[in-house]
This record gives structure tokens, C-alpha cells and sequence, in this order.
């Protein structure tokens, strides 16, 4: 039965990174995703010293919050302090992580968290703490967690699909239109900013990243349609949770590092498969 | 607090010691990645190096650093391979193969660090020293190893400044002239492998990008000459490498890496704010100075054309309302434009409500207008611009115009005299 549970909450996290990561990579800011996924650690802090438990609405809202912050600081240091863009990601993800590292140790005795956990969370742990109605067992509540952040991102993604579409292929046209580019561009970074923050403590931020760039990465490389790249995106995002999954069950290793390098298998398989593809085409030509 | 200075705990030596050298090596490199804008690429590298660490501990199965660090430094320099193969080869842009590279070996490293620490293999505790780094506890060996990078680092940039520097600036030019930049890339990334190696062991993976960047960031503010903005780069992450080692001996249970970048930010958002000239609250006194002078010019000249064409030359008076059937000005910076060059004696109060040009103020509101007129003239005689379309282009320019130009104007327009434009 908890296999059922971890694979379950791998593909409800992969489900909401992919539809994200398709418009972070079609964006150019994947590194921004990268950026909030690290930099969110002193909200966890902040907000676990104020409500003491995890896995609170209180501490999603409040780290992501933080997430937020986060994209309005890089864009604020590029674009109004000139900082190259680069170089703002950079100085800026690495301040709060440092700042959040530095409350651990000084809230020691009151944080039962660890940095480690951050990078790369124990999804195999999520089956220790299970909602609790009454004295029934519903599942984990990790799982729970993780549903509703993919129905809040299906909430908003959905109405807002041809907007958000509209401001990632040509934000001037949206613009003329009467769509808010900023708007749509704060819409996006917060459901990344949730998505990371609810899925921390069960596949930590690393994994989080791999789920956002590498499935829908494999999709880029195979389609040219939005809508197309959502669905393959999802397909290998599964798959890689699924494969990654049994690779740490028989190599009894880290369950979120074997699934981003499921994914990354996944990636390199079809690479490959595209660049010789090419050749077969360009052969044939001659 | 006396031992401090004293340095007679050997420990603090090497702490100090250790931070100083490997911030030093990174801020070197760190300048060049800055430059090259490749600077996340450092990022990727260091959580690359994790797998390289852990396949040379399962082949050797010890933790010596002289089979970690080779392993670490080949899938290190592998990620910034992959990272040029993955935007060359496919429609994959920068940002996201240095997240594919970055977080695929990374989760790589963390599967297979749990399974050597699930195996039971002997010894294999304290490989996760390279994840978040272990600054309080360097040892001697440790620092000669960090002396003898940072050494070899700036041997290297020293012997190929030149190089480095077309290849950051200029790449095309560089290859056109007969470099080899796939060597040169290939060395620079070399180094810069090398730095992060050393730089991971005092402060961990995620923070070893903020070493590289920051304080060639920060020093980028200050100076437009590179080796200047290396030198630096160098004393920030010197002073912030001190300043962290020192606050976490003082305060045990602080970290050290996570001081060190904390005081590296700090800097490098004061001189964001406050550099002398590329700093915002320049840049913004410089802007709101901008604003001002136009202001001041486009009231003159609208009281010059109006002084040329009044009804009743004798009585040059005009009111608010007049200046705003000529120029749309709101009331508020109108008022206040008035006011300033009443006190800069460019204007004079008749009456309620009416101004009128003084001397030096009609002088100046010709001039205005005059550099307009030339403007406008170049353009449509010498660029062939469209009469109706230059006065624009003339509304902005005619507020940057130096005498100098406007000499050089007036020779090749052939000193034309030059009637004032009235707007009907």
C-alpha cells in the first residue's frame, strides 16, 4: 500500500510541475522556477516557528509568500538596478537561502527542520503522517496537500489558458489586447511558489526542479503545440515518477533522486533519438 | 574576544585561512563566468559535482580526496559540457539546460550518496560534507590544498589575461585573430570546475553560486576596467570571507558559509543602491536633474514663441493658460517650473498670474529654440526625413545639443539664419 501512496504523491507533484515547467521553459525561466525553489526556505522557517507544525495552509501561504518575493526582487534588481539577469537569479536565490540556513541554527531548539530536507525532501516518509478524521485513515496528508495544489493550478490554468498563452508567445499583442502581461507573469511565479513549497518537505526542492524543466523539456523537444507539450510533458513527468520509483526500490536509494534521474534517462533517451532521427532525415535526403 | 586577535586557536587560522583562499580563487574565475553572462552555469557545476564524488567513492571505496576530487572534477566540467551540447544540438534554450543539468545530476548524486549510505559500505560518513560544506571544521591540509588552487587559478588568468579577456568581451573577434576558443572556453571552464570543488568543501552546494557571482557583480558597479573589477572582486569576497569566518567562531552555532554570503549580498545590494555613478540613487538624482532641465527649456521656449508673436510686443505677458494651449503641462509642474526659473532669474512675475522673459531668459529660450530648428533642419536635409516628421526627434534632442555640436551643426548647415518656429 505505500508504494501506491509514494507513487501517487510523485505524480500529483509531477502533474502540477509539468503543465508549470511547460510555460517556465517556453518563458526562459527555469531558473527562476530553480530560484523560488531555494529561496523559499526561510518563509518554511518563518512560517514553522509560528504555526510549530508542518504541512499547514498557514506555512504554504506564508512560504509562498516568500516564493513571491522572490521573482519581484530578481525582476526589481534587473530591471531597475541594471544587475544582469543572471547575475540577479544568482545573488538573489543564494541571500535567502543563506538567511534561512542562519535561522535554523539560531532557532535550533525550535525548528525541527533541517536544510537537508529542503534539498531533498523522504517522500517515503509521507506515509507516516496520515489525515486522521475521527479515527479513520485517509491517506497520506502530504497527499492530500499535493492534490489540492494540483486543483488550484488546474483552477487557475485552465480559465486562464489563453491568456497565460497569449502573454508567453507575444506579450506585446497581449499587451495590445488588454491582457496584463505583469499580471499573468505574478500568476505564473506564484502557482510555482505553491507548487514548491507544498512539495518540499515530500520531494525537496531539487526534485521540484528536475519536475519542472525535464519533463517539459522532452515535450520541447518533440512538439511545437502548447497544448501538445502540456500532455507529453505530464506523460514523461509519470513515467519518470513511476520508473524512478522502482529504480530506488531495487537500488534501496533515494526515492526523489532515482526519479530525477528517471527523468533525466527519459530526457536523454529522446535526445538521442532526435538527433538521429535528423541524421536518418538528412541521409535520406541525399 | 582577545583570543580572537591573538589567533592562538590553530582551528580559527584555518578556517580563516581556508575561506580567504577559496573566496579569493572563486571571485577570480567568478568575474570572467560573470562577464561571459554564464554565471549560473557555476551553479550547475556545483550540484554536478555530487555524482562525481560518489562514483569515486563506490569505485575506491575511500574518501580520500585524492580520488573525490578527480571525480568530482570531471562530472563538474562534464555539466558544463552538457550544457553547450544541449543549447547547440537541440532548440533548448540556456536557462533550461542548466536546470536539466543541474537538477538531473544533482538528483543523480543524492541517489546515489543514499544508496552507499544504505549499503553499509565502511567510512561513508561525512560525504555529505560536499553538500553543505564544512567550513568550521577545515584542517591544515585542507588549506594547502585551497592555497595551491587559488595559486594555480591566478598563475593561469595571469598567463592567459589576455585571452580570457577577448573571449569574455569579444569572442568573435578573438576567433577572427586566430585564438582557439574551444580551448580557451574548454580552460576557463576547467578553472572554474576547480574553484567550485574547493569552494563547495567550505560552503556547500547552493551557496557556492552566490562566491562566483557576487562579488563580480558588485564590483562591476564600481569600474569599467577588468583587471580593476578583479582586483575588487577579490577584496569584497576577501573582507566577506573574513568577516563570515569571524562571526561564526564568535557565535558557534552560526554557519560559516551562510555568513559569508549574507555579508557578500549585503554589499553587493549597498552598492546597487549607492555606487558613485552606475548606483540607483545616482542614476535616479541624475534622471529627476534630466527632468527638471527639460521642463525648464520647454517653458522658455514656449515663452519665446510667444514673445515673438504676441499681439502686443510691448506687453509680453502671459499666463498659465497660455504657456498650456502651446504645451500640455500639467498645472503642478508647470507651477513649479515657473517658480524655479523666477529664482534662477530667467523669468519674472507682472501682476497676478502673469509672467514675462527676462533678458537672460529670452536669451535662453532662443537658444531653445534655435537648437530645435537646427535639429530639425539636419534631419531633413541631410537624413532626408520628412518635414512633418523631425520636430519629435528635435523635442528630445534639443535638450543634449553641446555648444560644441551645435557649432559643427552650423558649419556643415552652412550658419543658416534661422526663423523662429511658430506653432499656430
Amino acid at each position: 500500500m505505500s508504494s501506491f501512496w509514494i507513487i501517487l504523491t510523485g505524480i500529483l507533484v509531477v502533474a502540477s510541475c509539468s503543465i508549470l515547467g511547460c510555460f517556465l521553459v517556453l518563458r526562459k525561466m527555469t531558473m527562476v522556477g530553480d530560484a523560488i525553489s531555494h529561496a523559499v526556505l526561510p518563509g518554511i522557517v518563518l512560517a514553522y516557528l509560528v504555526s510549530g507544525e508542518r504541512n499547514s495552509i498557514f506555512l504554504i501561504t506564508g512560504a509562498a509568500l516568500i516564493g513571491l518575493l522572490t521573482t519581484f526582487l530578481i525582476e526589481f534588481l534587473h530591471k531597475k538596478a541594471k544587475v544582469q539577469e543572471d547575475a540577479s537569479i544568482g545573488i538573489t536565490f543564494t541571500s535567502f537561502f543563506a538567511l534561512g540556513v542562519i535561522l535554523i541554527s539560531y532557532f535550533a531548539e525550535n525548528v525541527d527542520l533541517d536544510q537537508d530536507c529542503v534539498l531533498y525532501g523522504e517522500i517515503a516518509y509521507v506515509t507516516l503522517d496520515p489525515m486522521l478524521i475521527g479515527n479513520i485513515e485517509y491517506g497520506p496528508k502530504a497527499v492530500w496537500l499535493l492534490a489540492f495544489v494540483f486543483l488550484v493550478v488546474l483552477a487557475v490554468i485552465i480559465p486562464g489558458y489563453r491568456s497565460l498563452s497569449l502573454t508567453t508567445f507575444d506579450p506585446n499583442y497581449a499587451q495590445a489586447i488588454g491582457i496584463s502581461v505583469t499580471l499573468w507573469h505574478y500568476v505564473l511565479m506564484s502557482l510555482v511558489s505553491l507548487t514548491t513549497v507544498a512539495s518540499f518537505e515530500s520531494v525537496g526542492a531539487i526534485l521540484v526542479v528536475a519536475f519542472l524543466t525535464v519533463p517539459a523539456a522532452t515535450a520541447y523537444l518533440l512538439t511545437e503545440k502548447l497544448k501538445n507539450m502540456i500532455l507529453l510533458s505530464i506523460l514523461f513527468g509519470v513515467l519518470a515518477s513511476i520508473s524512478g520509483y522502482y529504480l530506488a526500490d531495487w537500488s534501496n536509494g533515494s526515492i526523489a533522486g532515482a526519479m530525477a534521474t528517471a527523468a533525466g534517462m527519459i530526457f536523454g533517451i529522446v535526445f538521442i533519438g532526435k538527433r538521429i532521427q535528423r541524421k536518418w532525415i538528412i541521409a535520406a535526403k541525399n | 574576544m582577545s583570543d580572537y586577535f591573538l589567533l592562538f586557536n590553530p582551528n580559527v587560522v584555518y578556517v580563516i585561512l581556508g575561506c580567504l583562499l577559496m573566496s579569493v580563487s572563486a571571485s577570480t574565475v567568478g568575474t570572467f563566468t560573470f562577464l561571459r553572462k554564464k554565471s549560473l552555469v557555476g551553479d550547475a557545476v556545483a550540484h554536478a559535482i555530487l555524482p562525481g564524488i560518489c562514483l569515486a567513492f563506490i569505485l575506491n571505496g575511500t574518501k580520500n580526496p585524492l580520488y573525490l576530487i578527480p571525480g568530482a572534477f570531471l562530472t563538474g566540467w562534464l555539466s558544463t559540457l552538457l550544457v553547450d551540447v544541449l543549447t547547440r544540438y537541440s532548440k533548448i534554450k540556456q536557462d533550461a539546460a542548466i536546470s536539466i543539468v543541474l537538477s538531473v545530476f544533482f538528483g543523480t548524486g543524492i541517489w546515489l550518496l543514499t544508496v552507499i549510505q544504505h549499503s553499509g559500505m565502511d567510512n561513508q560518513s561525512g560525504l555529505d560534507a560536499f553538500l553543505f560544506g564544512k567550513a568550521a571544521a577545515l584542517t591544515s591540509f585542507d588549506v594547502w590544498v585551497f592555497g595551491l588552487v587559488a595559486l594555480l587559478l591566478i598563475a593561469a588568468v595571469w598567463a592567459f589575461y589576455k585571452e580570457f579577456q577577448l573571449l569574455s568581451f569579444d569572442k568573435d573577434f578573438a576567433q577572427s585573430i586566430g585564438y582557439k576558443i574551444h580551448l580557451l572556453e574548454l580552460s576557463l571552464s576547467g578553472l572554474t570546475v576547480l574553484a567550485v570543488v574547493t569552494g563547495i568543501q567550505a560552503v556547500g552546494v547552493v551557496l557556492m553560486a552566490s562566491l562566483l557571482i557576487a562579488p563580480a557583480a558588485t564590483a562591476r558597479f564600481w569600474t569599467d576596467k577588468l583587471h580593476v573589477m578583479i582586483f575588487i572582486a577579490i577584496v569584497i569576497s576577501s573582507i566577506s570571507a573574513i568577516v563570515g569566518a569571524s562571526i561564526s567562531y564568535l557565535a558557534p552555532q552560526m554557519p560559516t558559509g551562510p555568513w559569508i554570503v549574507m555579508v557578500l549580498s549585503l554589499t553587493a545590494v549597498f552598492t546597487f543602491v549607492f555606487a558613485p555613478q552606475k548606483g540607483m540613487v545616482v542614476k535616479w538624482f541624475k534622471q529627476r536633474h534630466n527632468q527638471q532641465l527639460m521642463l525648464k527649456e520647454n517653458i522658455l521656449k514656449t515663452f519665446y514663441y510667444l514673445t515673438q508673436t504676441a499681439s502686443d510686443p510691448k506687453n509680453p505677458y502671459f499666463n498659465l493658460s497660455d504657456i498650456q494651449k502651446q504645451r500640455a503641462l500639467s498645472n503642478d509642474s508647470l507651477h513649479k517650473g515657473i517658480e524655479t526659473l523666477i529664482s534662477e532669474g530667467y523669468l519674472e512675475k507682472e501682476q497676478e498670474q502673469y509672467y514675462t522673459l527676462t533678458k537672460e531668459g529670452l536669451q535662453q529660450g532662443k537658444r531653445v529654440a534655435h537648437l530645435h530648428r537646427l535639429w530639425e533642419l539636419y534631419l531633413t536635409e541631410y537624413l532626408h526625413i520628412a518635414p512633418d516628421h523631425v520636430h519629435d526627434d528635435a523635442e528630445t534632442i534639443e535638450h543634449v545639443l553641446t555648444p560644441e555640436l551645435q557649432a559643427r551643426l552650423e558649419t556643415i548647415l552652412g550658419n543658416p539664419e534661422i526663423e523662429p518656429e511658430v506653432k499656430k
